[in-house]
């Protein structure tokens, strides 16, 4: 891939698994992926195909056993993050990393207040006084646009609405300046209009602050709405990455296809809803060959067989799919 | 140290909230009385006592209760009634003195081992399990016996017998928590393992402490009166009711009064507080509080 030496965030083949009592399953293969200072790349798939699993592995959040990674390497500004020891491990995190997750009902500790909580974060990373604190605090709240954001630091996160809670879980791991925020599927437990206005603000907040964010999701339109570049992942697998003009332009890969022809427009009338014909497969006992040839409707004669690999297919176009050998 | 990044009043909001909800619910409100008056009684028996609880009068022994001496005397002329009110401030400290130092040791414990797991939490919960296979009463006997009878060594053992109840429960609180995605957000923040227990995994788990603790108030106190009853916790002339119990069996048979009053405040204590920790178990359930 182009720039090596450019990138804030490269993942080389990696590869996991679980240990399960049912077998092992090979959640991750060989997935590689990069992220460039400031850019927003989107991460989408279906759900069980390793979206989740690759964000976590970049800050270890994964026990391990029954969790391990088998091969390849988490470069973060050029260093290893899978050698690294605990305590930069824990610098890691937070200073130059930080993460907001699915659920915001229970991202918040239910016994503290948002204040508590806010101001803990701030202090852990920089050591500044209460009142300084509790400024910064404010002017965080401020910047995700939670009016009245001086009663908010009062209030127990049960008392504030889905919506709420998602700014404050924003505003918490901006507040610790990171360069890379992991967004694991943070509007999925919200209504439309609300996750409208969360992506606003987490695109306009990050760009602002020239902030990378891998965004995780597996909703088309968000990804048309807010990101630069989208991979897209299968069964474990990475199968495209694209530009998102590109990509929505002209998608190469059938799942990509189907993926997007899945979106539902308000334009069309339709009698039918667009979706993909079967399921993810088990990762204990994957299909042969491309993984996704059991559901492809244009299946070649290397599909069972050969597993495709990901290579470009035009400047910053990469693909996994024997349709276009290269 | 927290309170201090509450909102203004929170703290007494939230126990004015607490108190409210109490009072209306019945059998929580009962156990709170009862453990509201033997407290009170603790509190002021120094003032509102009639006699001393120690000095002998061998004029007045062993007199019926009746209108000087409400509760009747014992072999040595002393007023029982005196010695009963005396007797609750002995057996409360011993309660709350067990409770503290096994709550929080327990507690403590518990977090350490689920929030690690492996190999940690096999250990230390293998180890609960030892303590826990005797009957507690026979333990803290034979600790109470090897230390030496005296009050306080009476109280270590039976807080020594209550620790793994708490390391359980909390145990049992923190493997469900420690799930929960505020804690995998306090560790993207980069917060230490130690931090989080005593921050994030332990004041999620004090609402069933309390409970706990109530219920096991109740059983220490027993316990304790029990050390007392064979000799090797209070000693003679220390009012402690347990104690009392053991004189006053000798006479039970003349003077049933003597073993009988301490006797009934034991039970009424330990059904106050086993009446109040399961009520309080309703009442700080944090989904029928507001």
């Amino acid at each position: 891939m182009a720039g090596l030496t450019q990138d804030l965030l490269r993942i080389e083949d990696l590869s996991a698994e679980f240990r399960t009592y049912q077998g092992v399953a090979k959640v991750l293969n060989q997935v590689s992926l990069s992220l460039r200072p400031g850019e927003i790349l989107g991460l989408v798939g279906e759900s069980g195909c390793g979206k989740s699993v690759t964000a976590r592995s970049i800050l270890r959040l994964i026990p391990e056993p029954p969790f391990k990674i088998t091969g390849g390497r988490i470069l973060f500004r050029g260093r290893d993050v899978l050698k690294l020891p605990s305590g930069e491990l824990r610098r890691l995190r937070g200073n130059s990393i930080s993460m907001i997750f699915q659920e915001p009902m229970s991202s918040l500790n239910p016994v503290f207040t948002v204040g508590n909580q806010m101001m803990e974060v701030v202090n852990l990373h920089q050591r500044v006084g209460r009142t300084r604190a509790r400024e910064i605090c404010l002017e965080m709240l401020h910047q995700v646009r939670l009016p009245d954001a001086d009663r908010i630091l009062g209030k127990y996160p049960h008392e504030l609405s889905g919506g709420m809670r998602q700014r404050v879980m924003i505003a918490m791991e901006l507040s610790c300046r990171p360069d890379l925020l992991i967004a694991d599927e943070p509007t999925t437990a919200l209504d439309v209009t609300i996750q409208g206005q969360i992506l606003t603000i987490l695109a306009e907040l990050t760009r602002r602050k020239g902030v990378s964010v891998l965004f995780i999701t597996h909703d088309m339109s968000v990804i048309a709405q807010l990101c630069d570049r989208v991979a897209v992942m299968y069964a474990g697998m990475v199968v495209e990455i694209a530009g998102v003009r590109d990509l929505f332009a002209a998608p190469l890969h059938p799942y990509t296809r189907g993926l997007i022809s899945s979106i539902t427009g308000l334009e069309e009338e339709t009698d039918h809803l667009e979706h993909i014909p079967g399921v993810v497969p088990s990762l204990i006992d994957p299909p042969g060959g491309c993984r996704f040839h059991p559901r492809c409707d244009q299946e070649l004669d290397p599909c069972p067989r050969l597993a495709p690999r990901l290579i470009p297919v035009e400047p910053g176009h990469y693909l996994a799919c024997h349709l276009y050998p290269g | 140290m927290k309170t201090a990044v509450l909102p203004k009043g929170g703290l007494r909001r939230e126990l004015a909230l607490t108190l409210r909800v109490l009072s209306r619910n019945p059998s929580a409100l009962g156990g709170a009385v009862i453990i509201g008056f033997m407290a009170l009684m603790a509190l002021t028996s120094g003032l509102l006592a009639p006699f001393d609880p120690i000095t002998i009068s061998l004029g007045d022994r062993l007199l019926a209760p009746g209108g000087v001496h409400l509760f009747g005397t014992d072999e040595m002329g002393r007023d029982i009634l005196s010695r009963v009110m005396y007797g609750a401030r002995i057996s409360l400290r011993v309660g709350v003195m067990v409770v503290l130092f096994a709550g929080v040791l327990g507690s403590i414990i518990g977090a350490v081992a689920g929030y690690f797991g492996g190999r940690i939490d096999n250990l230390i919960m293998r180890t609960m399990d030892i303590i826990l296979s005797f009957p507690s009463l026979v333990l803290a006997m034979a600790l109470a016996a090897a230390m030496g009878p005296s009050l306080t060594n009476a109280v270590m053992a039976v807080a020594f017998v209550m620790i793994p109840k708490f390391a359980r429960m909390v145990r049992g609180e923190a493997l469900a928590v420690k799930e929960l995605p505020f804690i995998a957000a306090a560790r993207v923040s980069g917060a230490k393992d130690f931090w989080i227990i005593f921050h994030h995994l332990l004041p999620n788990c004090v609402n069933s402490v309390i409970v706990l603790a109530t219920l096991v108030m109740g059983e220490s106190i027993l316990v304790a009166a029990a050390l007392s009853f064979i000799g090797l916790g209070a000693q003679p002339p220390t009012p402690e009711w347990g104690a009392m119990i053991a004189v006053g069996r000798k006479y039970l048979m003349d003077q049933w009064w003597y073993a009988t009053f301490p006797g009934l405040f034991i039970l009424v204590t330990v059904i106050g507080f086993n009446i109040l920790g399961d009520a309080l178990r309703d009442v700080l359930d944090p989904r029928i509080r507001r």
